[in-house]
Parts: C-alpha cells; sequence; structure tokens
C-alpha cells in the first residue's frame, strides 16, 4: 500500500508538522514504505490474546493529590522563546 | 605530568575507585588528564555536543577536599559522561536536536542526582541520533559521530556518543539510553559494555522521553565490574517516576561472582537463521563455547515470534513518541519560528523547522497509526504481538537463566550506508528490540573482532535479574581479553 500525498499531509497537519515543498516526496515515499513494513503485523494470529500496555503487565500507580514542587517560574520561564509579565506570549488567537 | 598520570585514562572505573582512594592520585589530577584527552581527540569523533570543563575541575576539587576529610565515598571523584538526553540543572540539555538547541535545564534528572549525589563528576553530554530516535547516529543535529575503530564507520546508536567516548579511553563510563537497542548495540559495535536494565529498575525521571513503555536508562562502561558499581547507584525507586518499580537494589558488585557452573543458557534458533553475518556468528558461538567450558549448559529455544518484534517496535515506539513530543509546541520552550501568521502557523512551522526528518517520520508514523479507522488495526493489534512476544521469553525463562546471542547483525556500518532506507537500519536491532518489548535486562559484552571491527555477545535476563548477566559478562571477561583492545589512534 502506498499513502497518497493527500494522507500524508492530513497526516502531517494533525501531527503539527510543517513539511517543506522539497521534503514531501521523500516524505510520502519512506512513510509508505514503513506502513508496508510494519502491515506484516496482519498476519499474526491474535485473537484472545490481551494487549499489552505496560511491559511488566503492572498497572500504573497513583499518588495523593498533594502540591509537591515549588514555583519556580521564573527559572522555568527562562527557556520561553516569549514572556512578558509571567505570561507566554504567542501570536493572537481571539479577534 | 607524570607517566603514571598520563596512563589514568586506560583504568577502568574500579581501578580508579582504588587510585583515588589510596591517594595515589587526585580527582583533580584524574579530570584535568581527561578534558585534555578530550580536547585532543573529540574533533576526530564529535563524541561531545557540550564539555562542562570548569564546573567538571570545581566538584573534582569539592570531592578531594572531601576526601581528605575522609568523607569522600566509594564513587567520590570518579568521572562520567551523560547523554544528552539527561536533564542537566544549568547546563545545555539537547538531546541531539535543532529544537532544543538552546535549552538549559531547570532542574537535574534522577540519574544525575544521584550520582551527583555519591561525588560523580560530569565531564560534559554526549552526542546522540536526535530525541534517541537512531541505530547509527546520523540523525543528530550535531553531526554524525564517528567509530573510533574506523572513523569513515558509525558507532551505532542512538547512545553513539557515549559508547565512543568511552571506547576512545576520553571517559571511563558514560550513561545511556535504550528503548529498542541504544545502549547495547553501540557496545557492540565500540567494544564496550552496554547495560539496559529491567523496564522500571532506574528513573525515567528527567530523561527526555521517546517511548515511555520502552524507555531505560542504563550505563556504557569497558567491564562489567564498572557497569554494576553504577547500578549499585543509579537503580531504585523513585516517586517522581510513575512507572518506577518498586523492588529491593542488590548489591550489583557482590553478585558479580554467582558461579556460571549449573548457568543455562538459552541460545534462539532463530538467532542464527539468517541476516546475522557468518563472521560474527563465529565469534557469537566461540562466546558461547567458552562460558559451556567453565560449566555453563547450552540449551536450544525458541522465540517463534522475533521476525514480529521489529514491526512491533515500529508501532508502538513511534505511537508513543508522537503523543510524547507534541510538548515541544514553540510556546514553552525550544526553538520558535519568526513571524508565525496565527497559533497554528507557529506550531506547524517551529517543529517543521526544529525536528530533523527521522523524527518528524516517526512523529508522522505514530500519528498515522493512532489516528480514527487506523487504531484497531495497527496500535492495539501491535500491543497483542507485544504480548505474544512477551510471552515467548516468559516460557524461555522457564528453561534457562539467561539468553544470549548477539547484538547486532554486523560489525559497524559505514557512515551514510544506511541512510537512505528506514527499514534497513531498523533491522539493525532485530536482536535487541524483543528485551525493550517484554522489558527485560540485557547486556551487550565484548567477544572478539572481525577484520578489526568488534562484535559483541548479548545477555538478556528474566526481570530484575540483572545480577545473573552482569555476573556472566564479569566472568566471561575474565576469561577472555577482547575489552581491554583499544583503537591505535586512541591509546
Amino acid at each position: 500500500m502506498s499513502l497518497s500525498k493527500d494522507q500524508v499531509q492530513h497526516i502531517a497537519t494533525l501531527a503539527r508538522l510543517q513539511l517543506e515543498e522539497d521534503e514531501f516526496d521523500d516524505v510520502v515515499v519512506k512513510l509508505s514504505s514503513i506502513v508496508n513494513f510494519v502491515d506484516q503485523l496482519q498476519q499474526a494470529p491474535t485473537d484472545d490474546v490481551i494487549p499489552m500496555a505496560h511491559p511488566l503487565n503492572q498497572a500504573q500507580r497513583l499518588r495523593p493529590d498533594v502540591v509537591t514542587e515549588v514555583n519556580d517560574r521564573d527559572m522555568i520561564q527562562a527557556n520561553a522563546p516569549a514572556v512578558r509579565d509571567g505570561f507566554y506570549l504567542v501570536p493572537k488567537v481571539i479577534e | 605530568m607524570s607517566g603514571q598520570l598520563q596512563a589514568l585514562h586506560t583504568l577502568t572505573l574500579a581501578e580508579l575507585a582504588k587510585g583515588l582512594s589510596r591517594l595515589e592520585f587526585s580527582s583533580r589530577e584524574l579530570i584535568e588528564s581527561l578534558l585534555s584527552r578530550i580536547e585532543e581527540h573529540d574533533s576526530s569523533l564529535n563524541a561531545f555536543i557540550n564539555v562542562t570543563a570548569d564546573q567538571a575541575l570545581a566538584v573534582a576539587e569539592k570531592c578531594d577536599k572531601a576526601r581528605s576529610k575522609g568523607e569522600a565515598g566509594e564513587l567520590g571523584g570518579l568521572p562520567i559522561v551523560y547523554k544528552d538526553i539527561f536533564c542537566t540543572k544549568g547546563v545545555l540539555t539537547t538531546c541531539g536536536s535543532r529544537i532544543l538547541e538552546n535549552f538549559v535545564s531547570p532542574y537535574d534528572a534522577t540519574v544525575v542526582e544521584r550520582l551527583s549525589s555519591a561525588g560523580v563528576v560530569m565531564l560534559g553530554k554526549t552526542n546522540m541520533d536526535e530525541f534517541a530516535m537512531g541505530s547509527s547516529n546520523e540523525t543528530s543535529y550535531f553531526g554524525p559521530v564517528r567509530n573510533p575503530w574506523d572513523t569513515t564507520r558509525s558507532p551505532g546508536g542512538s547512545s553513539g556518543g557515549s559508547a565512543t567516548a568511552v571506547a576512545a579511553r576520553l571517559a571511563p563510563a558514560a550513561t545511556g539510553t535504550d528503548t529498542g537497542g541504544s545502549i547495547r548495540q553501540p557496545a557492540a559495535l565500540t567494544n564496550t559494555v552496554g547495560l539496559k536494565p529491567t523496564y522500571g529498575r532506574v528513573s525515567r525521571y528527567g530523561m527526555i522521553a521517546f517511548a515511555s513503555s520502552l524507555d531505560q536508562a542504563g550505563v556504557i562502561t569497558r567491564t562489567a565490574e564498572d557497569a554494576a558499581m553504577l547500578l549499585s547507584v543509579m537503580a531504585g525507586f523513585d516517586e517522581r517516576d510513575s512507572t518506577s518499580v518498586d523492588h529491593p537494589v542488590p548489591d550489583y558488585v557482590a553478585g558479580l561472582t554467582g558461579p556460571l557452573k549449573d548457568l543455562r543458557i538459552g541460545i534462539v534458533r532463530q538467532h542464527f537463521d539468517s541476516g546475522l553475518d557468518e563472521q560474527c556468528a563465529k565469534r557469537v558461538k566461540d562466546a558461547l563455547a567458552a562460558l559451556e567450558q567453565q560449566g555453563a549448559s547450552l540449551i536450544e529455544v525458541d522465540l517463534p515470534n522475533l521476525d514480529l518484534s521489529v514491526p512491533t517496535y515500529y508501532v508502538v515506539a513511534p505511537a508513543e513518541c508522537s503523543s510524547n513530543l507534541s510538548r515541544f509546541d514553540g510556546v514553552r520552550f525550544g526553538h520558535r519560528t519568526d513571524d508565525a501568521k496565527d497559533l497554528l502557523d507557529l506550531y506547524c512551522r517551529s517543529r517543521g523547522e526544529g525536528f530533523g526528518a527521522e523524527v518528524k517520520r516517526r512523529i508522522m508514523t505514530g500519528t498515522y497509526v493512532l489516528s480514527a479507522g487506523y487504531y484497531n488495526a495497527y496500535y492495539l493489534k501491535a500491543q497483542k504481538v507485544r504480548q505474544l512476544i512477551s510471552q515467548d521469553f516468559k516460557n524461555a525463562f522457564e528453561k534457562v537463566d539467561v539468553i544470549a546471542g548477539p547484538t547486532a547483525p554486523t560489525p559497524a556500518f559505514r557512515l551514510g550506508d544506511k541512510t537512505d532506507d528506514p527499514i534497513t537500519m531498523y533491522l539493525n536491532d532485530i536482536y535487541t528490540i524483543g528485551a525493550n518489548l517484554a522489558g527485560l535486562p540485557g547486556i551487550s559484552v565484548p567477544c572478539g573482532f572481525v577484520e578489526d571491527l568488534p562484535v559483541g555477545l548479548q545477555l538478556v535476563g528474566p526481570h530484575f535479574a540483572e545480577e545473573t548477566i552482569l555476573a556472566c559478562a564479569h566472568q566471561y571477561q575474565q576469561l577472555t581479553a577482547w575489552h581491554t583492545r583499544c583503537p591505535e589512534a586512541y591509546q
């Protein structure tokens, strides 16, 4: 099976990835070959097999809902591309 | 500098620990000698993204002072390098990606915190495949790492910088992470020891996530003994990692002498069927014969779904990666595009510019297999096959204590040889991926050479059997001297 250009564009949009014109064809070819490769899973008989979500087949541990971290906003926002008055800046989203 | 000091880089971690405790040299002298080696040799290897020289010297001095007061621990003053996937407070942490090119971590990973508390000194951060997605180190934004055994070849990946630093004697030990073989495969290709512990054995907190149900932190060293020393400090429960397992941590060094006699070693028929280089197969069989001579018994076992492990991995790992990497949005940290016209454009272009080709392919593969209409056919199906693969190992471990075989299908390949075809690259991990899918501990140990290129023997054990595989690897190293060989240009 080969993915179409439209399908690849749809996947890219879902993944929030801008693909440049010069990389698009390469992505279509390689993504198609990966999908073909993983398609061999379809032949495996898996009726009545429980899907494995955790490698030790364990449940996720829960912790009490209490505050454990201190507020290090300034230090954390030092990595942000654009902040003002403690807020993250993004392009205008509401007219 | 005396001759002895010049030779500090040739010593293992255990030997260095002895030397420090006997005051034969100081930590500062040790760190200085390694920093000067890194400066001399790394331009030909590209193993480092960042060398933290000033910080290393300051910490070394502190360790020397502690030692003079009798307050140094066993690992105090010993050097290490961290794969650049581990967050290090106040230090650049790039994960080999443009999107994190300028990211300075506000906190330490638990692994870093534990080793630092033990007095271990960070020399720098090592190069890696971008977000640990690759088997050759060629996907790094900072350029490929070169294999010290032949600089036209790849050291493997994704922990290629860590393996290269240890192989070229620029550091005695390194951390790595292993999602599908990223510690064991580069160890095999560089003549080093690479240990991936049981899933949940070592905390993933502060280790930048690729595939959360597969990722595990481990070490690359020259001996199993050194790996045991480090694991004893790194392992253990961490409440900040919700998948960390609360299981007692044994003294791994004390366990190294467990006898090989009566050890049942499983040989997987499918490992030698096809795809394995003939000369590599011969080295691995020689190693198995050596273990048998020590009283271990070799028993044939079956992993009938081995062939499906790579396709299973390439559904599960990309699916988890597409979720994990959604945090890189150009808003809170990391690369941001210029002049975005709206928020969607900001996300798409920041990510499009910040991620390299392989990372984009994996995010898109993951997005596809999780998308409406495909979830059951791919993701759920892969999780079921994962259960079958895990069950195959369980069945095998009813008959044997460890499973032994090759780590990688061939010795180190040339840079550029496999970059055009992702599937050929993915198949490099055919022997290592199973342990990740089943959450099992595995180790690669040097077992010979093919035309001057190293070959690795892989040992895989049941959950939490690190002691068994470390003991087996350690005793094999007592019988052989492969691991003492060093590439000529880096002696």
